[in-house]
Parts: structure tokens; sequence; C-alpha cells
């Protein structure tokens, strides 16, 4: 495993009773990579990230995150990481600033901290307006950017992310790719799984999980060129068919 | 310390955010200590019943005339036939019948004995017992009267005179036995339901995993979900304490400060069934329905509707180890009969241990990493 590896997977395995959802899986990123894992549905994607963000426990195989192993080092990871899950995160009975504050304070940020934050923040995504709001009256998109803004308030060297875009807008989606590319420049290591595959291209690395193995890893140029395609959603088809 | 708080502020705002809440947490002591203290009673009254009167003396007359002078019963029907008479019994018409045969004037003043019959209808074990007390007092009462009354020498005139006295409760008030036991069942409610269904609402909308991902420590996010439960809880039995005081009249002989020592443990109990129950179910349909299932086994095993007494041996056992007939019984005492510390240690040991034991267990099975 190299040293200047954030995130280092070997073999990594897990089992339901006989079924393995994810089959020896091996990668690696870099610090500031944006890293697009990318698979149909059910292939393993949300397994392996909660594996990877100590969710849950790997069957066999070795990784760590940040430096820390994912067997027993799951709290020390839980510090370093951020995470912005399918479901929706932010508390729907809340108001933009009590959420703000709340997240904050769960990832031990002072009370000053947290109040520069929340201004920073509301400031950043221009939602002044909706300061008080609770977050049930706001628009889908207003919400999972203001998701990722939490996910990352406590500056976290990397942010996972899964699906964070589904059922989003087009325009929406542009901006929220900006947010991941400031990010990104503040070197915060972005693992990224989505199911667009226009998404895929704006990823430094890539990789292709069917049925639970890594069937492609690389570039999107270079996966597109291996290929011989014009665009990722081509290569996604060839390699996913196969196993539909 | 700093990431309770926020736990706690998040948790307060989210209640009192909920606008079932407020009306609950106020309005369901009020109304179960109205309701339930004046509707759980064992006193029966106005029981409708028939005479089948074969004597027609002044006897008989007199003892019928007894019966409807009673705050009591009602006269339903007055016929000559037992099997006619019975046709009452299946539409609830009448639910005793009192039949004389005939004779029953003459054989006491020629023998100084008769008799007459009561048939009760018994669907209703615990209803009958208590129409048979009352017709039987009623009974015996005529029969002194009409012993002393006539020359007659009936067969036994050397009855033992019987005085008795109730302790603690002199008027048989029901409202004073039953309001104890209701704000046993309301904090017990509280406790129980409304934590673990708190902790299951997070599953269900998936902000779970979102803080299963921070480095929230576990012992931070059980004090924050169950201290606003223990908070309201002891609030609100503060509330029905005054309100069974000052309204219904209840006397409280012991220390409320007592009461309040025993409930803060006990609140332990009930939230760590709470909090078991949360880390065993994924959705709040499925803990209402075992934290039902639950409750409505302790609470009609707690002796608060029915005496732990009554029961079977083998479900007395069961009750001693019943969290809420203990408190029940602790609550009782001390309000009742103004126990004191010394009176309720082992019912307080009792909750220490049930509560580190549940608390542990509950604690074991919340995860943060499957």
């Amino acid at each position: 495993m190299g040293e200047n590896h954030i995130i280092s997977v070997k073999d990594l395995t897990k089992k339901f009773g006989s079924f393995t959802a994810v089959d020896k899986i091996s990668f690696n990123v870099l610090p500031g990579e944006i890293f697009g894992f990318l698979g149909a549905n059910g292939a393993g994607k949300t397994t392996a990230m909660r594996m990877l963000c100590g969710l849950s426990i790997p069957t066999s195989g070795k990784a760590t995150v940040a430096g820390f192993d994912v067997y027993r080092q799951t709290e020390s990871i839980k510090k370093n990481i951020g995470y912005m899950s399918q479901k929706f995160s932010l508390y729907e009975d809340l108001t933009v600033k009590e959420n703000i504050e709340f997240y904050g304070g769960v990832y031990g940020l002072s009370r000053e901290r947290r109040k520069e934050k929340t201004e920073f923040l509301i400031d950043l995504l221009k939602i002044e307006e909706a300061r008080n709001k609770l977050i049930k009256s706001l628009p889908l998109g207003w919400k999972q950017k203001l998701a990722f803004s939490i996910a990352i308030i406590h500056e976290p060297k990397i942010v996972f992310l899964d699906e964070p875009t589904g059922g989003v807008d087009p325009i929406t989606r542009r901006q929220f790719w900006d947010m991941i590319y400031e990010a990104a420049d503040r070197n915060v290591t972005v693992f990224v799984t989505t199911h667009y595959m226009d998404e895929a291209e704006y990823c430094s690395k890539v990789s292709m999980m069917v049925d639970g193995r890594i069937a492609a890893l690389d570039k999107p140029e270079k996966l597109k060129e291996q290929f011989g395609v014009g665009t990722m959603h081509e290569v996604f088809v060839k390699l996913a068919r196969p196993a539909a | 310390m700093r990431t309770i708080l926020v736990i706690l502020k998040k948790e307060f705002l989210q209640i009192f955010r909920n606008r079932a809440m407020i009306p609950l947490i106020v309005f369901m002591p009020l109304f179960q200590l109205l309701i339930l203290s004046n509707a759980a009673t064992y006193e029966i009254k106005n029981i409708k019943f028939n005479v089948v009167d074969l004597d027609q003396s002044y006897f008989s007359r007199e003892l019928v005339s007894k019966f409807t002078a009673s705050n009591y019963f009602i006269l339903n029907e007055a016929s000559f036939s037992v099997e006619q008479s019975l046709e009452s019994f299946k539409t609830y018409d009448a639910r005793l019948i009192v039949y004389i045969p005939k004779n029953f004037e003459r054989d006491f003043r020629t023998s100084g004995k008769s008799e007459v019959q009561f048939l009760i209808n018994a669907e209703d074990a615990s209803a009958a017992g208590i129409i048979n007390n009352y017709a039987v007092n009623i009974t015996r009462q005529y029969n002194s009267e009409i012993v002393t009354k006539s020359s007659v020498i009936p067969e036994k005139t050397s009855l033992i005179n019987i005085n008795h006295s109730n302790w603690y409760n002199p008027e048989l008030d029901y409202r004073t036995y039953m309001v104890p036991g209701i704000l046993v069942a309301l904090v017990t409610l509280i406790g129980s339901f409304l934590s673990g269904m708190n902790i299951v609402k997070e599953k269900e909308i998936g902000t779970i995993e979102q803080l299963n991902v921070t480095p929230i420590k576990k012992y931070q996010f059980i004090i924050g979900k169950l201290l606003p439960f223990w908070i309201i809880g002891i609030v609100e039995l503060i509330i029905g304490l005054n309100l069974g005081l000052y309204i219904f009249g209840v006397p409280l002989l012991g220390s409320p400060f007592l009461i309040l020592l025993l409930a803060s443990v006990y609140m332990f109990v009930v939230l760590g069934i709470g909090l078991l129950i949360s880390t065993v179910t994924h959705t709040q349909q499925q803990a209402m329905f075992i934290a039902w299932f639950f409750m409505v086994l302790f609470m009609l095993m707690g002796g608060i509707f029915t005496p732990v007494e009554s029961m079977p041996d083998w479900a007395q056992t069961i009750a001693y180890f019943n969290p809420i007939a203990q408190f029940n019984r602790a609550m009782r005492m001390i309000m009742l009969k103004g126990s004191q510390l010394k009176d309720v240690i082992p019912v307080l040991n009792f909750f220490i241990v049930f509560a580190v034991i549940i608390m542990s267990l509950a604690v074991w099975r919340y995860r943060k990493t499957e």
C-alpha cells in the first residue's frame, strides 16, 4: 500500500450469507482526486462505500481510509471523513441554520466556529432568505447542495458522496459539480457514486463495478480509448451489458 | 459534554416543533386521570333484576322491596316462571333473578328457616361476585330485621357481629386507589413509546446513517436521545400528581420527593425498554407493535386495574419482576399509607438493578458499525 494513498483497498470483500455483494475489489485513491465509483443498481457500490466509511465491517480483505484501518479504527475514520448518504440526511423539521449548527456541533466545532460556518454557508449557497425556513420547504437542489456543504463542514480529508445528484435538475447538477471541484481544489478527496455518465467524465479516475467486482479502473479518457468509444456512456453499456 | 448539549438542543427543537406533542403532554395526563379514575371502579350500580315470587306473601314482597330500595338494584320484571325469567339473561335485561319459593313466609314462621335462591349471570365472573355480595348483604340485613320483629325463634340466634374498618382508604374511594396507578401508566407510556419511536424515526428517515458516520459516541447519542423523555416523564408526573391532589382530592401522606426519587430511577427502566425496542426494529410501526405487546402485558399484570393478589401464584411471581407492578405498589404505599424510604428500599434496589441490566443490553445492541 502506497504511502501517499489516502484510500487504499486490497481484495476487499463483503458477504451477506451466501451472497457476495463486494468481491475482492482493489484500488487506490490519491489525495485531491475525484474518484468516480460507477456501476449499475445492485452492483455493490453502496456496500463498498459503507465499508470505507466504517459503517459496515468487511468480511475479508484490507483497506485503510486516511491511514486508518476499516476493521479496528472505524471511529478514527469517522473523524476524518464526510458522508452524504443516498437517503436524505438533513432533518426536515429543522431550519437551515439549526441543521448547520447541529452537525457542526456533532463534529466538535466550537460555538463561535459554528456561527461563522453558518454565516459562511448561507452566504456561499445564497440562501439568506431560507435561513430560518424548515428544510422540508426547500427545493431538492438546495437541499442537496446544503447537505454536501454540511458533509464537509468539519473540513475532512475525504468526502464520500452516494448518488448525490439523484433526481436533481441539470443546472443544479452542474452547480453541484462546481462545488465538488472547489472542494477538490482545497485538496479534499472526493469519492462519488453516480448513475449519470456525463458526471463520470468530470472525475479524475473512474472505477466501474459489475456484480461486485471492479471491471475497469482508469482515467475517463483512457477508458474511452481502451474500449474504442466516444463517451463514458458507451463504456458503461459495454461493461454492464454482459451482466444484464 | 458539548456534543450531548448539541443533541439535546436538537431533540427539544424537534419534540416541541411536533404539533401533536404539546397537546399530548398537557392533555394526556388530564384525560387519563379524568376518564380512567372515574370509569375504572369496582362498584356496580343499577343492576337490573327479575323476581320470581311464588309465595306472594308479606315477607316475600318486603324482601323484594329491600332490593328495589337499595341503590344497587332496579326491578326489571316479575313473573312466575324461572324459565321465562331466564330469557332476560340472554338479552342482558337482567343479571340477577331472585327466586322465592312457595311457603317462604310460612316456613320461616313455623320452623324459623326458609330459603331464597339467587340466579346470577356469571359471564363476567367478577361482576357476578359483586352482585352476589350485594344480594347476600341485603338479604342478611332483612333476615336480622325479621328476626328481631317476629316472635319466632330462628334456628340460629347467636350471630357473630362483625365490625370492620377500612384502613388507608376509609371510604373505599376508587379514585384514591386508581389515581396512583394511572400516574404509573402515564410515565410508563411516555418513557417506552415516545423514546423508542423517536430513535426508530431516525432510522426510518435515514438520518441515523448520517449520525453513525459522525464521531458521536454511543453514550452521547443515547443520553441525548433519552434525557428529553426522562425530563418530560418527570414533568408529566409532577403535573399528574398535582391534578390528583388538587382536583381529585387524592391524599398524599408520604413525601412527594420520595415519589420523584423512585420515578427518576424507574424512568431509566422504561427508557431502557424503549431503547432496546428501538435497536431491534426498523420502522416506527414495528416499534409500536412490540412496545404495545409488552406494555399491555405489563399493564394488565401490573395491579393497576386488577389486584395482583387475585392472580395465580405463577402470575404473582411474574408480577414481582414487573416494574409496573412494583412502581404501582410503591406509589400507593407512599400516597395512601405514607410509607417512607425504608419501606420502599427493596423497590428502589429492584429498579436500579433492572435499569442497569436493560440499559447495558440496549447500549450493547445499539451499533454504529454493522
